[in-house]
């Protein structure tokens, strides 16, 4: 960034006397105005076509195929058709506060894409509390959700919210004793450090590091789902017991913003894993140039995140809803105090290897290829057992 | 330049939100007041170089308080109608409290003598913070999270005993 804006001020389009600190201004807003109009709200539109389609191939059915090809321009013809609805405020609601609280949800979604680390260039601002800032704008989310949910004056909404306040603050401990060991290990917080300490082959990720940063990735992974709303653990927005939760009452453009920034919120999951587990965007030294490196790196990265984007979309259309009880009891009774353990297990192993065990990375990678084996095989085994004609025909 | 204003508007934000915290009518307006008073607060802490204490600022308080607070608020029954000062004390010890408090603060404003430093030291702080959390100051951080434990352990008991009658 700071490298940017010299090359600005030096090229002399805004004069030669520019004050450093206005152009500085200008290069972040315009750039992080680039990313968010430009990738994240994209991404979460074309996420809510990829999730319809993902959905109805597991349910054995079509999904939606008839806007543009395939049905990929669903999501703009949905937004448009949002944009153009009445905008509705309840006569009982609370106004202010009604019109506030998706603007904040929308917030809590934009402002962990400024330490998005796409490339080794591509980053908006390496913080060096970069996972840090991450995981607490994240829970920004939260603030929005209750809001809507009080001042909706609805009871569906105000247990929507409630629900799912009690969830996210509860998640939110697992996930972040589950970053420990990898902070612990690289003695950072910043995300190009994290992903730095990482190598670009399997064995040198941070998942397969040890059996304690394995169980970490996992219990992150499910954490990260139930801070997302996302299914298993959709409570607070529940179809068959409270309508739509925290949005029943709104409609038109600010029930989009809800929505959408759950669909972005899933690119965020998937990048905080891939930046912390999976060796973010760490590719191999194929060639000199910078610029084609950056974009082998930007590809691995969204390859990466895609990926796990996709899986929660797997696990959304296989898994059914949790009861409440049970959400809670998963939380505090099973993941707080196993990564509690972790920590303590990363810390011995920490002290003992401080440079990293090479063999375990190997064992685990191994250990880790058995088990993807066997799963494939499995699946593989329920696909022909299925109607195969959708699968293998994905452009139907 | 630049700094100061962005320093005034924070400014303003904190104070702003914090005075709808005291003077709102609605306690549910207060509640979600605190998020701009924190917000303000956090970037107070970046506009001195202290990221690692923004962030934790961010995430304890927005993040867990402020969460918990509304969550309080919100479950308690008939909130909007209650009677939010308390006006048992009385006008005249609350100006005196306030004109005290006022000019204490006043005094110490001035009267310290503040350290400037030459320029902004732009550098990471979250070294320097785990060095003296787990070296100097090690006794202090490992007495708090006692505290901390036997709060956590009072509250199990409290719960507890409630819900065995």
């Amino acid at each position: 960034m700071q490298t940017l804006v010299q090359y600005l001020i030096s090229s002399g389009i805004f004069g030669r006397h520019a004050p450093y600190e206005l152009v500085a201004a200008i290069t972040v807003i315009v750039m992080s105005a680039a990313v968010f109009l430009g990738v994240a709200f994209p991404f979460a539109g074309m996420v809510s076509w990829v999730e319809r389609r993902v959905w109805a191939r597991i349910q054995s059915r079509v999904g939606p195929n008839r806007v543009g090809p395939n049905g990929f321009l669903q999501w703009l013809a949905d937004g448009v058709k949002h944009v153009c609805k009445e905008d509705i405020v309840p006569d009982e609601a609370d106004p202010t506060l009604f019109k506030l609280a998706p603007y904040l949800v929308v917030l809590a979604f934009v402002l962990p894409w400024a330490v998005m680390p796409f490339s080794s260039s591509l980053i908006l601002a390496d913080l060096n509390v970069g996972i840090l800032y991450m995981t607490a704008v994240t829970a920004l989310t939260v603030v929005g959700v209750l809001m809507a949910g009080w001042s909706s004056n609805d009871k569906w909404s105000l247990i929507g919210g409630i629900r799912s306040a009690a969830q996210i603050v509860s998640y939110e401990i697992p996930a972040g004793l589950s970053i420990f060991p990898v902070v612990l290990m690289t003695g950072t917080l910043s995300m190009q450090g994290i992903i730095r300490a990482q190598g670009w082959a399997p064995q040198h990720w941070f998942l397969f590091a040890n059996p304690f940063t394995m169980i970490a990735a996992i219990i992150l992974f499910i954490s990260a789902l139930a801070e997302g709303n996302r299914t298993p653990f959709d409570l607070p927005e529940a179809e068959s017991e409270l309508v739509a939760g925290f949005a029943t009452e709104y409609s038109g453009m600010r029930y989009l913003f809800f929505f959408m920034a759950e669909w972005g919120n899933l690119f965020i999951i998937g990048a905080i894993i891939t930046t912390l587990f999976l060796g973010g965007w760490q590719f191999p030294h194929v060639t000199r140039n910078v610029v084609v490196m950056n974009v082998l790196q930007l590809i691995t990265f969204n390859v990466k995140v895609l990926f796990l984007v996709f899986v929660s979309m797997w696990i959304r259309g296989t898994l059914p809803r949790v009861r409440i009880d049970q959400l809670m009891s998963l939380c505090w009774k099973y993941f707080v105090p196993i990564s509690f353990l972790d920590m303590v297990g990363t810390a011995i192993w920490v002290a003992i290897w401080p440079n990293g065990n090479e063999w375990s990375g190997y064992v685990m990678f191994a250990a880790g290829i058995v088990v993807g084996v066997i799963f494939v095989q499995r699946v593989i085994y329920y696909l022909r057992r299925s109607r195969m004609e959708l699968y293998f025909r994905p452009t139907i | 330049m630049l700094q100061a204003i962005v320093f005034y508007a924070l400014s303003v934000l904190t104070i702003g939100s914090a005075c709808i915290v005291a003077f709102s009518r609605n306690i549910v307006y207060s509640t979600f007041a605190l998020l701009g008073a924190f917000m303000g607060v956090v970037g107070i802490y970046v506009l001195l170089a202290a990221d690692f204490v923004a962030m934790v600022q961010l995430l304890v308080y927005v993040g867990g308080i402020l969460v918990l607070t509304i969550f309080a608020v919100m479950l308690t029954q008939g909130i909007g109608d209650v009677a939010i000062s308390n006006r048992a004390v009385g006008l005249v010890p609350a100006v005196v409290t306030a004109v005290i408090a006022t000019g204490v603060m006043i005094y110490a404003v001035l009267h310290t003598h503040w350290h400037v430093a030459a320029t902004a030291p732009i550098a990471p702080t979250t070294y320097g913070i785990g060095n003296a959390l787990l070296g100097r100051f090690m006794l202090p951080f490992e007495v708090a999270s006692l505290v901390l434990l036997s709060a956590l352990v009072g509250a199990v008991v409290i719960s507890r005993h409630e819900a065995r009658e």
